[in-house]
């Protein structure tokens, strides 16, 4: 896994962007933002990836590896092309989340943190998602997923699959 | 009586409103130009005091107090940061105004930031949301444009630039310190208080934290004036409030109330939520966000004393945590018969146990714990003992931690016992039924 780690030359501007909101002695505030960034160009933040934003930073390798950690959104794993974020917190149950979740799972043929076979999804638990009256719920990406039935994932999943 | 006025969600379904010409034409930014152009910052916090507006974000905490301890030392800058990490189960009021009226954060953010004397402000929003990100950050270009951010606003020499921070996915950063840590780049550990961010808070400097709702709303007290703001609502609960409402009730969604409306009025009228689903009956509510403590629905509808219980501060607390609740954020869940409270309380601590940032032992320890002991409870291997367990365990973190997320993890579990205390019994005097699927314990008595 030494696949060198760069970000394109867009990225690397947004960065340059990112870093001059903060006063000048305040560079650490980019890390949230430039973290989302590497995770948008490799789907996830390995540690050649925590390395390569600790130079871009000039921060301590371990300054980012404690915030990346830290924070659920990141993938410290590969993941497959479509991450499913599924919503398991007590609204999203009471409006008949465990059995949409359920026949979610029984479609993919895996469990929570798992990956299916052909890289196409992977499947993670994830609390309240701050759309609890739209609910069940899942994110895939930066999209939002709502009032999920089981009809609806079919479509969903069928639709990505293609 | 409380009427239908909105003052936040009234332009909210106009086409195109999230467009800064849309919202403009629709009387947009005038604060903004009433502020920066009529008004000192000083005369500006007096609307706010007047108003008495608490703030939105679940303490209550009057705003315009808050702002007035802004420590002003010479020569430091001062923050305004906005809290739009909204991650409390229940709550998604900030998430649908932000991303369909942007512009009215935006221009509060402006009249606000003017206020305080702040030329950096910030707006952190939990990362999950990051297509609202977008949203706001297109709203604050677009802003710019037209000369109401950046340089000298409005001619006025006073300079202002917004930023979105996105957070990372972790409950915590939504108390106002460890929010203040994570916009520094670091892990979201809340901090010892004191300081308090009035004194020393984002880079050390003086720092106000306020939810999106509260500086949404300083546009209309810029507006209107803190003493109009103050005939809305009922006694020390002024003004309206955002409700997110889910669960088992016909029109979950979000509503603008005025403070002081009936809860029942707000669950069975067909202006609100319209009821509960179709042939069922409500059980119990959580009012304010998964933190504060549950009711049975006969304790929402009525206080101890028979009297309606409000939607507002006082009315929702009456009662004390004995038989009373609190307003917190405004995420109403409402749950019917076929609610099992157990497996709700479990859920919930489960939630607090993935989400303490494992700083203070008691909270650390004591979240796993709750879970396990529930987890054990149901799934039909409890033990009469484990209830006492419980409660002993949730008072044991209550006071004892850095941030309130001790707290706010204790109540649930501590009020489910004390309400469905029979629930829990009827759980382990009956594993086996208990753990069939949509197994529930009825205690008709508190039906509604
Ligand atoms: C664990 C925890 C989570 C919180 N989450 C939020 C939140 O998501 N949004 C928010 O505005 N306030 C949240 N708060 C409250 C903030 O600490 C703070 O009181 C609030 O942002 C102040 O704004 P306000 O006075 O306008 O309500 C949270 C508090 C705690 C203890
Ligand atoms: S109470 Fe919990 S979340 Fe708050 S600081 Fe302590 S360990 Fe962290
Ligand atoms: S509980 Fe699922 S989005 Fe809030």
């Amino acid at each position: 896994m030494s696949e060198k780690i760069e970000f394109t030359e867009d990225r690397l501007k947004k960065v340059e962007e990112i870093i001059g909101r903060y006063p000048a002695d305040r560079k650490k505030s980019a890390l949230l933002p430039v973290l989302h960034l590497a995770q948008e160009q490799y789907g996830w933040v390995s540690s050649a990836t925590m390395d390569y934003v600790a130079g871009l930073l000039d921060l301590q390798p371990v300054e980012v590896y404690e915030v990346a950690t830290f924070y659920t959104m990141f993938h410290l794993e590969p993941v497959g092309k479509h991450v499913i974020e599924y919503c398991r917190t007590g609204p999203c149950s009471t409006m008949g989340g465990e059995d949409v979740y359920d026949h979610l799972k029984q479609k993919l043929g895996i469990k929570s943190n798992e990956t299916t076979s052909d890289g196409l999804f992977t499947l993670k638990e994830v609390e309240c998602l701050a759309a609890c009256g739209w609910g069940p719920c899942f994110q895939i990406r930066e999209k939002y997923y709502m009032h999920l039935d089981n009809q609806k994932i079919d479509e969903i999943i069928e639709d990505l699959s293609k | 009586m409380a009427s239908d006025i909105k003052i936040l969600t009234d332009k909210i379904n106009i086409p195109g409103i999230e467009t800064f010409e849309v919202y403009r034409k629709n009387g947009g930014y005038a604060a903004v130009e009433k502020a920066i152009k009529k008004m000192s910052p000083d005369e500006i916090v007096e609307e706010v005091k007047k108003s008495g507006i608490r703030g939105r974000g679940g303490a209550g905490f009057p705003m315009g107090m808050k702002w007035s301890f802004l420590a002003k030392p010479e020569g430091i800058p001062r923050y305004l940061v906005c809290n739009g990490d909204e991650s409390e189960p229940g709550t998604f009021k900030d998430h649908y105004l932000m991303k369909n009226i942007p512009h009215l954060l935006i221009e509060g953010m402006i009249v606000s930031s003017f206020a305080l004397g702040a030329n950096k402000s910030f707006i952190y929003v939990r990362g999950e949301l990051m297509y609202v990100i977008r949203i706001l950050e297109k709203a604050i270009e677009e802003a710019k444009n037209a000369g109401f951010l950046g340089k000298n606003i409005l001619g006025s020499g006073y300079d202002l630039e917004l930023v979105v921070q996105p957070g990372g996915g972790a409950y915590i950063c939504g108390e106002e310190t460890a929010l203040l840590e994570s916009l520094e780049g670091k892990r979201g550990n809340p901090r010892n208080k004191p300081p308090f961010p009035a004194i020393k808070g984002l880079y050390q400097s003086p720092t106000v934290v306020n939810n999106v709702e509260s500086i949404a709303t300083t546009s209309w007290i810029i507006n209107h004036g803190g003493d109009e703001y103050a005939k809305l609502g009922i006694g020390r609960s002024t003004g309206t409030k955002l409700i997110s409402a889910s669960g088992h009730v016909k029109k979950p969604g979000v509503y603008e109330i005025e403070l002081g409306l009936p809860v029942e009025e707000f669950i069975y009228s067909d202006q609100y939520l319209g009821g509960i689903r179709e042939g069922h009956q409500l059980k119990a509510v959580v009012a304010g966000g998964s933190s504060v403590p549950i009711l049975p629905a006969n304790l929402i509808m009525k206080t101890a004393n028979g009297e309606p219980r409000l939607m507002s501060y006082e009315s929702l607390s009456d009662g004390g945590f004995a038989t009373g609740t609190m307003l917190g954020s405004g995420g109403f869940i409402a749950m019917d018969e076929t609610t099992c409270i157990v497996r709700n309380t479990w859920n919930f601590s489960r939630f607090y146990h993935h989400e303490s940032c494992g700083q203070c032992s008691p909270c650390r320890e004591g979240t796993g714990w709750m879970e396990k002991v529930l987890h054990k409870i149901e799934h039909g291997h409890g033990k009469m003992s484990d209830i006492d367990l419980l409660v002993d365990v949730a008072k044991r973190i209550e006071g004892n931690t850095i941030c309130p997320l001790g707290d706010a993890a204790a109540w649930p579990v501590g009020s489910a016992i004390r309400h469905f205390r029979d629930e829990f019994e009827w759980h382990i005097t009956h594993p086996h039924e208990a753990t069939q699927k949509g197994a529930v314990f009825m205690n008709k008595s508190i039906l509604v």
